[in-house]
C-alpha cells in the first residue's frame, strides 16, 4: 500500500513523548492531523472526518494514558474506539417479517453490484433455512434479468421475471403473488442501477415500495466509493427510507472509508460485506473489523486490548514480586509465552509492545515456530528443573533435547538466554520500569 | 570610559533603527497576516473542495502548494482571480500529452480494461457506436467470459450498433476468444477491433495474469497493430483508483482512461491524481445512459466542474 499504517505513523509522531500520565491538547493535535489525513486517505468523507475528529479530540485531551500503553498507542485506542462507535458496535442481522413472506429489495448505483449481492444473499440466507425468491425488476440494463437467471441457476435458487417489458411494480406484485403460491418465505427483488438524481427512477423504486411493502430495503454500495458515497446514500435514504446496507468489492484493497461515511449519513447498519468472485463470498458485516480496516491497522487493534488484558495489574504486582525475590522460573515464563501465543503472530505482537521500535522489527523475521520450539523445551522440564534450572546437567539436556525434539544446542541456548533475562529484570525493581525497558526474550 | 559612552551612542543609534525597522516590519507582517488569513481561509477552502471531489489528500496539497506560491509571486489579492488560478494549474496538469483515442491501423485494436461494474460494456457499446457513425469497420470481442450474462450484454450492445460480437460460451478461456477475434478481424478486414475483458479486481494475481495472457495473444498475432489500451475507471470511485491504475498498468501499458458516470453527483477527481502521479490521460467520459451519452474529454469543462457547487 501507498500509505504507511496509522499505527506507526502516530507511533512516531509520539516518539518524543517519553513521559506518560495526561495526554496535552497539542499531543493530540499532532495525532489528529495524522488520523484526519489517515481518514480522507481512506475515502471517508470530508464531513465525517471532521465532525470524527473533533469528537476524538475532546476525548482524548486530558485522558489518562492506560499503564500499559504508549501515549501513541492510547490515541488509537480511542480513535478505533469511536470508529467502532460510529460504526455500530455489534453485527446487524436482517429482520425476517413475523409473518412471512420477507420482503427484501435491493437497490444503489449502476455497478455498485446488486445482481451479484442479490444472489449471494439468496445463497446466503438458503442456508439458514429461508426458501428463498429472487425477482428481476431490472429491465434497462441489457441482459441484466439474464444474468440473474444465471446466477439463480447456479445456486440453484428460482428466479422470477415477467421479461423486460413490464412495468418493474408490475413485476414485484406479481412475484409476490407468485411467492405465496410457491411456498417461498423470502423474496429479493433486483432493481436496476441508477443514479440518486434521477427523480424518474428514483420515483419508480417508491413506487415498488409501496407495491410490495419490503421489511427490508437495502442500499448496495461499492466499497471503492470515493467522497461522493455520501450524497448517494443521503439521497437514497431521503426517498425510500433504506434499512441497511450492503457493502460490496470488499476484497480488494480499498480502505473502504465509504462504508463509514454511509453509516454516519444515514445512521442504518451496514449488514453484509461482498468479499469475492464466488457465490458463496458474502459475509456477514462486522463494523470493528471494518474500524481497523480503515485505519489501516488490520488486527494490530486488538492487540491493544489484548496487550492491556495481559498486562493487568494483579499479574503485574505478582510479577514484581517473582522479580524482587528472584522467583521468576520457567513456569512463569512459559506462562507469559502462552499469554503472548494468545495475542496473535509474535511479529504484531511484538510491533505492539511498549519499548519494541517497529521500523527494527521490519527486518527482523520472526518466526513463530521458535516459539513452539521455547515451548517445547520448557514443557520438557521436569517440575523441579523448571524452578532451579541450575541443576539441569547434560543428562538432563540430552533428555529435554529428545523430549521436544530439539538439539542439545537450543536448550542451552534457552537456559543461557534465561539467565540473562532473569538477570536484565533484576535490574528493574519495579514492573512499571520493566514494561518500558527494552527486553530481551530468548526467542529473539 | 569615552569607549563606552561611544559604544553607548551607537547602542542607542542601533536601537533607534532598530525600533523603526520593527515597527515597519511588523506593520508589513500584519499586513501580511492580514493578507494571509484571508487567503489561508480561501486556501483551505479551495483544499476542501479539491478533496471532497475525490483529488486525494496528496495531490490536493500539492497542487494548493503550487497555487500559494503562484499567488505569492503575482500577488494576487483577489480570491476570484486566485479560483481562476486553480482552475488553471488543474486543467494544465491534465492536458499534458493528452491524444484522442487511436483507431487508425489495420486493424486498430481497442482493449477495454478495469474493476467490476465500472462500466466496461457500456462504454466499449458507446465507442463501437461514435466508431460505426464514423463509418468505420468495427468487431466486438466478448472476453468477459466470467460474469454471468455478460456475454448476452455485449451482443444486446452488438446488436443495438450494428456490429458483429465474435463469442464463446460462458467459463470459456478469455484468450482463446481474443485469439479468435483477432483472426476475424484480419480476415474480415475490419477497421477497429474492440476486446471487452471480465472485470477484475487488480488485488487477484490469477486474474491479471490472465490479462496479461490475453496481451500476449495480441502481441503474438498482430504486434504491429495501432493498440488503445483503455482502463475504465466508474467517477465514483475513490482514493483506490490510483491503486488500480497502477496495478493494471504492471499488466499493461494503458494509453487512456475512459471515467464512467459522470452524470451523477461524483466529480471524478481521481483522474488529476492519477494524471499527476502516472501521467495516464483521461481520454473518454461517459454522461450517461444513452448510445450517445461518451464524450471526448475536455480538461476546461471538467475543471469548471469541479468547482461546480
Amino acid at each position: 500500500m501507498i500509505f504507511e499504517s496509522l499505527a506507526s505513523k502516530l507511533q512516531e509522531t509520539f516518539k518524543k513523548l517519553k513521559g506518560k500520565g495526561k495526554l496535552t491538547e497539542k499531543d493530540i493535535k499532532a495525532a489528529m492531523r495524522e488520523v484526519r489525513l489517515a481518514l480522507l486517505e481512506a475515502d471517508v468523507n470530508f464531513k465525517v472526518v471532521k465532525d470524527f475528529v473533533k469528537t476524538v479530540s475532546e476525548k482524548a485531551v486530558g485522558a489518562e494514558v492506560l499503564e500499559s500503553l504508549t501515549p501513541g498507542q492510547h490515541v488509537i485506542k480511542i480513535v478505533n474506539d469511536e470508529l467502532t462507535a460510529l460504526m455500530g458496535s455489534t453485527q446487524s442481522k436482517i429482520a425476517f417479517a413475523p409473518k412471512p413472506p420477507t420482503v427484501l429489495m435491493l437497490v444503489g448505483l449502476q455497478g455498485a453490484g446488486k445482481t451479484t449481492a442479490a444472489g449471494k444473499l439468496s445463497g446466503l440466507l438458503r442456508k439458514q433455512g429461508k426458501k428463498p425468491l429472487l425477482v428481476a425488476c431490472d429491465i434497462y440494463r441489457p441482459a441484466a434479468i439474464k444474468q440473474l437467471q444465471v446466477v439463480g441457476g447456479q445456486l440453484d435458487v428460482p428466479v422470477f421475471t415477467m421479461g423486460d417489458k413490464k412495468n418493474p411494480v408490475d413485476i414485484a406484485k406479481a412475484a409476490l403473488e407468485h411467492a405465496d403460491a410457491a411456498g417461498h418465505d423470502l423474496i429479493i427483488i433486483d432493481t436496476a442501477g441508477r443514479l440518486h438524481i434521477n427523480e424518474e427512477l428514483m420515483d419508480e423504486l417508491k413506487n415498488v415500495k409501496n407495491a410490495v411493502r419490503p421489511s427490508e430495503i437495502l442500499l448496495v454500495v461499492d466499497a471503492m466509493t470515493g467522497q461522493d458515497a455520501v450524497n448517494v446514500a443521503e439521497s437514497f435514504n431521503e426517498k425510500l427510507g433504506i434499512d441497511g446496507v450492503i457493502v460490496t468489492k470488499l476484497d480488494g484493497d480499498t480502505r473502504g472509508g465509504a462504508a463509514l461515511s454511509v453509516r454516519a449519513v444515514t445512521g442504518k447498519p451496514i449488514k453484509f460485506a461482498g468479499m469475492g468472485e464466488k457465490l458463496s463470498d458474502m459475509e456477514p458485516f462486522y463494523p470493528d473489523r471494518m474500524a481497523s480496516r480503515i485505519l489501516g491497522m488490520g488486527d494490530v487493534l486488538s492487540l491493544i486490548d489484548k496487550a492491556q488484558e495481559a498486562f493487568d495489574e494483579k499479574k503485574a504486582l505478582e510479577m514484581e514480586r517473582k522479580l524482587r525475590t528472584q522467583q521468576f522460573t520457567f513456569d512463569d515464563f512459559l506462562d507469559q509465552l502462552e499469554q503472548m501465543k494468545n495475542m496473535g503472530p509474535l511479529s504484531q505482537v511484538l510491533d505492539m509492545m511498549p519499548g519494541v521500535n517497529a521500523k527494527m522489527l521490519k527486518n527482523v523475521d520472526i518466526d513463530d515456530k521458535q516459539l513452539d520450539h521455547v515451548e517445547a523445551i520448557i514443557k520438557s522440564m521436569t517440575k523441579v528443573e523448571r524452578v532451579n534450572p541450575s541443576i539441569i546437567n547434560s543428562s538432563r539436556k540430552r533428555r529435554i533435547a529428545n523430549g521436544s525434539g530439539t538439539r542439545v544446542q537450543d536448550v542451552n541456548n534457552l537456559l543461557k538466554q534465561f539467565e540473562q533475562m532473569k538477570r536484565t529484570m533484576k535490574q528493574f525493581s519495579n514492573p512499571k520500569k520493566m514494561k518500558k525497558g527494552k527486553m530481551k526474550f530468548p526467542f529473539m | 570610559m569615552a569607549e563606552q559612552k561611544k559604544l553607548g551612542f551607537f547602542e542607542s543609534l542601533k536601537a533607534g533603527l532598530e525600533k523603526t525597522r520593527n515597527t515597519i516590519t511588523e506593520k508589513i507582517d500584519e499586513a501580511l497576516k492580514m493578507f494571509q488569513t484571508v487567503d489561508e481561509e480561501l486556501f483551505e477552502e479551495l483544499e476542501e473542495i479539491l478533496i471532497t471531489s475525490d483529488i486525494g489528500v496528496n495531490t490536493a496539497m500539492e497542487i494548493i502548494e503550487k497555487l500559494r506560491e503562484t499567488v505569492k509571486e503575482r500577488k494576487i489579492s483577489d480570491s476570484s482571480e486566485v479560483k481562476a488560478f486553480l482552475k488553471e494549474i488543474i486543467s494544465t496538469m491534465l492536458k499534458a500529452d493528452v491524444q484522442h483515442l487511436q483507431t487508425e491501423g489495420n486493424p486498430a485494436i481497442v482493449m477495454v480494461i478495469g474493476v467490476n461494474g465500472v462500466g466496461k460494456t457500456t462504454s466499449i457499446g458507446k465507442i463501437a457506436y461514435q466508431l460505426k457513425q464514423q463509418g468505420k469497420r468495427v468487431l466486438l470481442a466478448a472476453g468477459d467470459t466470467f460474469r454471468a450474462a455478460a456475454i448476452d450484454q455485449l451482443q444486446v450492445w452488438g446488436d443495438r450498433v450494428g456490429v458483429e460480437v465474435i463469442k464463446h460460451h460462458e467459463g470459456a478461456d478469455p484468450a482463446a476468444v481474443i485469439f479468435d477475434a483477432v483472426q476475424a478481424a484480419k480476415s474480415r478486414n475490419v477497421d477497429v477491433l474492440i476486446c471487452d475483458t471480465a472485470g477484475r479486481l487488480h488485488t487477484k494475481k490469477n486474474l491479471m495474469e490472465e490479462l496479461k495472457k490475453i496481451f500476449r495473444i495480441i502481441n503474438n498475432e498482430i504486434p504491429d497493430s495501432s493498440r488503445e489500451v483503455l482502463l475504465v475507471l466508474d467517477a465514483t470511485t475513490g482514493q483506490n483508483a490510483v491503486q488500480q491504475a497502477k496495478v493494471f498498468s504492471e499488466a499493461a501499458e494503458i494509453s487512456g482512461i475512459v471515467l464512467t458516470k459522470l452524470d451523477g453527483t461524483a466529480k471524478g477527481g481521481i483522474v488529476v491524481a492519477i494524471k499527476a502521479e502516472q501521467n495516464i490521460p483521461v481520454k473518454l467520459i461517459g454522461v450517461g445512459e444513452g448510445i450517445e451519452d461518451l464524450q471526448a474529454f475536455n480538461p476546461n469543462d471538467f475543471v469548471d466542474a469541479l468547482f461546480d457547487a
